[in-house]
C-alpha cells in the first residue's frame, strides 16, 4: 500500500470556496466528520455546564441556588444536550470520518444529505436551548418527557419536540448514509467479514437508529397532538392511556441505549489489538454478538417500566430477554481481555482510555444486570442507583470511548501527535474524577434516594458533596481535553503515516494528515492490510 | 517461566482487586433489610446477585489486570498469534447462561409471591397529587392528606435561613402519617389524580406507580413496629422532591384504638388541607378528585 493510491484528483475538486462558505457548503466526508465532532464538543461543554449546576444545588441539602423547576429543566436539558447532541454526533462525525478511509471508498455515499444532515443540528439544537429563555421555560419533565407531566408545561413543549424531530431526520440521513456508504463504497476485496469492527457496529447502529427514530418522531407527535390539538392518547379521561407512551417510548428507548454504545464497542475493537500489537480475538464472535445484542435490544423495552404495573408473565419475559443481553455482551469482555492476552502491550492515551473503557463498562454492564432482576427492581427503580449505572455505561462507557478513538485518530486527522504527556493527565485526572462522581451515587440509591430530586434528606449529604466534588474536577478535566486537541490541531510532533507501531487497516495507509480526497482509486485489499481477519475462512 | 510469572501476578492482582472491592463494600450504604417478609426476601436477592457479580467482576478484572502487567512490551513480551480458540468461547457462553439460570430462578419465585394480591385483611388506597398523598382506608372508612410538614417546608425554600441539619427528619416527615396495623395483610391499590406519581418505602421493598385513570396493586405485611420513611420516586412537577411518605406500624390493638379516635373523619379538598404546598400548575384542575376517588372504592369493594 502506498500513496499512490491516495493521490489527489485535483482536477475535478478545485473549486472549493474558503472560509465560511467551505464549511456551509462542504460536501467532503472528512470536513464534514470535523463539523460534527466540533459539535459535539460545544455541546458536551453546555450539557456538562448545566450537569455541574445540578451537582452544585446537591453539593448540600436545602435549596441554595435554583428553584425546583430550574432544577428539573437541567435535569431533562442535560439529558437531551447530552445523548441528542454529544455522544449521537461525536459516532456520527467518526463514521465521516473514518468509515470511508476503513473501507477504501472515496466519500461517503450520499455526500450533499451528508451535508444536510449535519447543518439540520445546530438549528435543531438552537430550537431546543432557546427554549430555556421562553416564558414557560425549557422542558421540565425528564427526557423522557412522560405525560401528563409534560403535558402541564407551556408552548415551549412545541418548540422541543420540533427539534426531536429535527434531530430524528438528521440522524435518519446520517444513518442512511452511512448504510449506503457500507454496502456501495467498498473497495475490491473489502469483503463484509473483513471490514473493520467499528464499520460493522455502525452499520448495525444505522439499521438501528433507521428502526427506532421514527418511533420516537410517533410518540413525540402524539405528545403534541394531545397537548395542542385535543386528542387524547395518553389522557385516561379521554380514553387514552399514559402507560402507552412509556411503552412507545421506550420501544424507541432502548434500541437508543445501543445506539449509544455499539459503535463504542467498535472503537475499543480497533485500539485494543492496535496497542496489544495482536489481532482482534474472535471477530467473527465479534461480529455475531454485536448483532445479536441488536436484535435483542428490541424485546426488552419494558425493563425500564417494571413499576408501572405489568402483568406478572411480561414481568418474567423482560426479565428474562434482560438478563439474556448479558451473554454477548459478557462475548466482547472476554474477547477484548483475549486480545490484551499474551499481546505486547504499550500504554498510549487511547489505550489508558480504551482500559477505562473495559473496567468501567463492566461495572455499569454488572449493575444492569442486578437492574434486570425485577423484584430489585422495584428497589432500585428511579433512585439513584439507576442514575449511577446509566452513567458508567454512558459516560465511562460511551464518552470515554469517544475519547480513546479521538486520540487514536487525532494524528490522522491532523498530522501531529497529541501531546502525550497531557493525554495522560487527562485520562488520569477524568478517571479518578469520574468515579469519585458517580460510585457513590450506587449508595445513595440503595439507601433510598430517588433521582431527579433537587434537594434531599440529612441523611444522604455525605455521599451527595463527595459525589459534587468528583462532578466538578470531571467537568474542569474536559476543558483540558478540549485544550489538547486544540493544541494538536495547531500543531505539535509530525506523525507518520502508520502513526501507532501496531496500527493496521487501511485508514493507516494513507499519510497523515489525511489529504481532503483519499482512495479516488480502489486500494487492493486482502488479509494483509486488514485490521482483522475472518479466521474461520 | 512466563506462566509462573502469570500466576504469581494473577494472584497477587486479585488480592488487590478484592481489597479495594471489600473497601467499597466497607464504606457504602446498602439496601435495608426492611420489615416485611418481601422486603427480606428482596434483600436477600440484591445480596446473592450482587455477591455474583462482584466475583465476576472481580474475575475479569484479575485477568484484565494481570494481562496490563505481564504482557507489556516494555518487558519484552513477544505477542502471540492466537485469534480464536472455541474451547474458550464455548466456555464463556456457556458459564454466564448457568448463572443467569441460577439468579433467574429465586427472582421468578419471588416476584410470583409479589404478585399475588390476594387474602388481603384489609385494604388501603393511595392517591397521588401534586405534591401530597391521600389514603382511603376503604373498610374503617377513614381518609386523609398526608404532605410535607411545615419545619420541612419552611426550611427548604431558598433563602428561609433555616439550617436543614436543625429539623428533624428534613424532607421525610409529614402532617398525617399512613398508621397500619403489624401482622395484617393489606393490600395497596395506587392511583393519582394528576401525573404519575410513585408510592415508595425502602423499608417495604418495593415502589409502584400510582399512574391516573389506572389503579395498581400491591401488598404489605409488616412484621415490626416502627416509623418508616419513603419519597416519591416518579418525577411528577416542581415539588416532586417534597411529597414525602412516612408510615407508622403499630401493634392491631393500637390500630384500633387510632382508628377509634378518628370518629370517621371525612377528607377535606386538598386546598383546604393546611399541609397543602401549592397547586399552581399551568392548566390547573378543576375536576372534582373525590368523584373518581368514590367510583373506584366502589369498584373495588365490589371486586372483593
Ligand atoms: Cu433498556
Ligand atoms: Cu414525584
Amino acid at each position: 500500500m502506498s500513496n499512490a493510491t491516495t493521490a489527489n484528483h485535483d482536477d475535478h475538486h478545485d473549486h472549493h470556496p474558503t472560509g465560511l462558505a467551505r464549511w456551509l457548503f462542504t460536501t467532503n466526508h472528512k470536513e464534514i466528520g470535523t463539523l460534527y465532532l466540533v459539535f459535539s464538543l460545544i455541546m458536551f461543554l453546555v450539557g456538562g455546564a448545566m450537569a455541574l449546576v445540578i451537582r452544585a444545588e446537591l453539593f448540600a441539602p436545602g435549596l441554595q441556588l435554583v428553584n425546583p423547576e430550574f432544577f428539573n429543566q437541567m435535569t431533562t436539558m442535560h439529558a437531551l444536550v447530552m445523548i441528542f447532541g454529544a455522544v449521537m454526533p461525536a459516532f456520527v462525525g467518526l463514521a465521516n470520518w473514518m468509515i470511508p478511509m476503513m473501507i477504501g471508498g472515496p466519500d461517503m455515499a450520499l455526500p450533499r444529505m451528508n451535508n444536510w444532515s449535519f447543518w439540520i443540528l445546530p438549528f435543531a439544537f438552537t430550537i431546543l436551548l432557546s427554549t430555556l429563555f421562553m416564558p414557560s421555560g425549557a422542558p421540565a419533565s425528564g427526557w423522557t418527557l412522560y405525560p401528563p407531566l409534560s403535558l402541564q408545561g407551556g408552548n415551549s413543549l412545541a418548540f422541543v419536540i420540533l427539534s426531536i424531530h429535527l434531530m430524528g431526520i438528521s440522524s435518519i440521513m446520517g444513518a442512511i448514509n452511512v448504510i449506503a456508504t457500507i454496502l456501495n463504497m467498498r473497495a475490491p476485496g473489502m469483503t463484509l467479514l473483513r471490514m473493520p469492527l467499528f464499520v460493522w457496529t455502525w452499520l448495525i447502529t444505522a439499521f438501528l437508529l433507521i428502526a427506532v427514530m421514527p418511533v420516537l418522531a410517533g410518540a413525540v407527535t402524539m405528545l403534541l397532538t394531545d397537548r395542542f390539538f385535543g386528542t387524547s392518547f395518553f389522557d385516561a379521561a379521554g380514553g387514552g392511556d399514559p402507560v402507552l407512551y412509556q411503552h412507545i417510548f421506550w420501544f424507541f428507548g432502548h434500541p437508543e441505549v445501543y445506539i449509544l454504545i455499539l459503535p463504542a464497542f467498535g472503537i475499543i475493537s480497533e485500539i485494543i489489538p492496535t496497542f496489544s500489537r495482536k489481532r482482534l480475538f474472535g471477530y467473527t464472535a465479534m461480529v455475531y454478538a454485536t448483532a445479536t445484542i441488536a436484535f435483542l435490544s428490541f424485546t426488552v423495552w419494558a425493563h425500564h417500566m417494571f413499576t408501572v404495573g405489568m402483568p406478572l408473565g411480561a414481568q418474567l419475559f423482560f426479565m428474562y430477554a434482560t438478563m439474556v443481553i448479558a451473554v454477548p455482551t459478557g462475548v466482547k469482555i472476554f474477547n477484548w481481555i483475549s486480545t490484551m492476552w499474551r499481546g505486547s502491550m504499550t500504554f498510549e492515551t487511547p489505550m489508558l482510555f480504551a482500559l477505562g473503557f473495559l473496567v468501567m463498562f463492566t461495572i455499569g454492564g454488572l449493575s444492569g444486570l442486578m437492574l434486570a432482576i425485577v423484584p430489585a427492581d422495584y428497589q432500585y427503580h428511579d433512585s439513584y442507583f439507576v442514575v449511577a449505572h446509566f452513567h458508567y455505561v454512558l459516560v465511562t462507557g460511551a464518552v470515554f470511548a469517544i475519547m480513546a478513538g479521538v486520540y487514536y485518530w487525532l494524528p490522522k486527522w491532523t498530522g501531529h501527535m497529541y501531546d502525550e504527556k497531557l493525554g495522560k493527565i487527562h485520562f488520569w485526572w477524568s478517571t479518578i474524577s469520574v468515579n469519585v462522581l458517580f460510585f457513590p451515587q450506587h449508595y445513595l440509591g440503595l439507601a433510598g434516594m430517588p433521582r431527579r430530586i433537587p434537594d434531599y434528606a440529612i441523611q444522604f449529604t455525605e455521599f451527595n458533596m463527595i459525589s459534587s466534588i468528583g462532578g466538578f474536577a470531571f467537568g474542569f478535566a474536559q476543558l483540558l481535553f478540549a485544550y489538547i486537541v486544540w493544541k494538536c490541531v495547531r500543531g505539535g510532533a509530525p506523525a507518520t503515516a502508520q502513526v501507532w507501531e501496531g496500527a493496521r487497516g487501511l485508514e493507516w495507509t494513507v499519510p497523515s494528515p489525511a489529504p481532503l480526497h483519499t482512495f479516488d482509486t480502489p486500494p487492493k485489499v486482502d488479509d494483509s492490510v486488514t485490521a482483522h481477519k475472518d479466521e474461520l475462512s | 517461566m512466563k506462566r509462573t510469572n502469570e500466576l504469581i501476578v494473577a494472584l497477587a492482582v486479585l488480592a488487590v482487586v478484592t481489597v479495594i472491592t471489600w473497601g467499597l463494600f466497607a464504606v457504602g450504604d446498602n439496601m435495608p433489610r426492611g420489615v416485611t417478609p418481601f422486603s427480606k426476601d428482596v434483600y436477600h436477592l440484591h445480596n446473592t446477585v450482587l455477591g455474583i457479580v462482584t466475583v465476576i467482576g472481580i474475575l475479569v478484572f484479575t485477568a484484565m489486570f494481570t494481562s496490563v502487567v505481564v504482557h507489556r512490551k516494555s518487558k519484552g513480551y513477544e505477542p502471540a498469534k492466537f485469534t480464536h480458540s472455541t474451547k474458550a468461547e464455548i466456555t464463556w457462553t456457556t458459564i454466564p447462561i448457568l448463572i443467569l439460570i441460577v439468579i433467574a430462578i429465586p427472582a421468578t419465585s419471588v416476584l410470583i409471591d409479589m404478585e399475588d394480591t390476594g387474602g388481603a385483611e384489609m385494604n388501603v388506597k393511595i392517591t397521588g397529587y401534586q405534591w401530597l398523598w391521600k389514603y382511603d382506608y376503604i373498610e374503617d372508612g377513614i381518609s386523609f392528606y398526608s404532605a410535607l410538614d411545615r419545619d420541612s417546608n419552611r426550611a427548604r425554600q431558598i433563602g428561609s435561613g433555616i439550617n436543614p441539619r436543625d429539623v428533624d427528619n428534613y424532607l421525610l416527615e409529614v402532617d398525617n402519617r399512613l398508621v397500619l396495623p403489624t401482622n395484617t395483610r393489606i393490600r395497596f391499590l395506587l392511583t393519582a389524580d394528576d401525573v404519575i406519581h410513585s408510592w415508595w418505602v425502602p423499608e417495604l421493598g418495593w415502589k409502584r406507580d400510582a399512574i391516573p385513570g389506572m389503579i395498581n396493586e400491591a401488598w404489605t405485611y409488616i412484621e415490626e413496629e416502627g416509623v418508616y420513611r419513603g419519597q416519591c420516586a416518579e418525577l411528577c412537577g416542581k415539588d416532586h422532591g417534597f411529597m414525602p411518605i412516612v408510615v407508622e406500624a403499630v401493634s392491631p390493638e393500637e390500630y384500633r384504638r387510632w382508628v377509634e379516635a378518628q370518629g370517621g373523619e371525612v377528607a377535606m379538598e386538598p386546598e383546604e388541607h393546611p399541609g397543602f404546598v401549592g397547586r399552581d400548575r399551568a392548566s390547573g384542575s378543576d375536576e372534582q378528585p373525590e368523584e373518581s376517588a368514590e367510583t373506584i372504592n366502589i369498584a373495588v369493594l365490589e371486586q372483593g
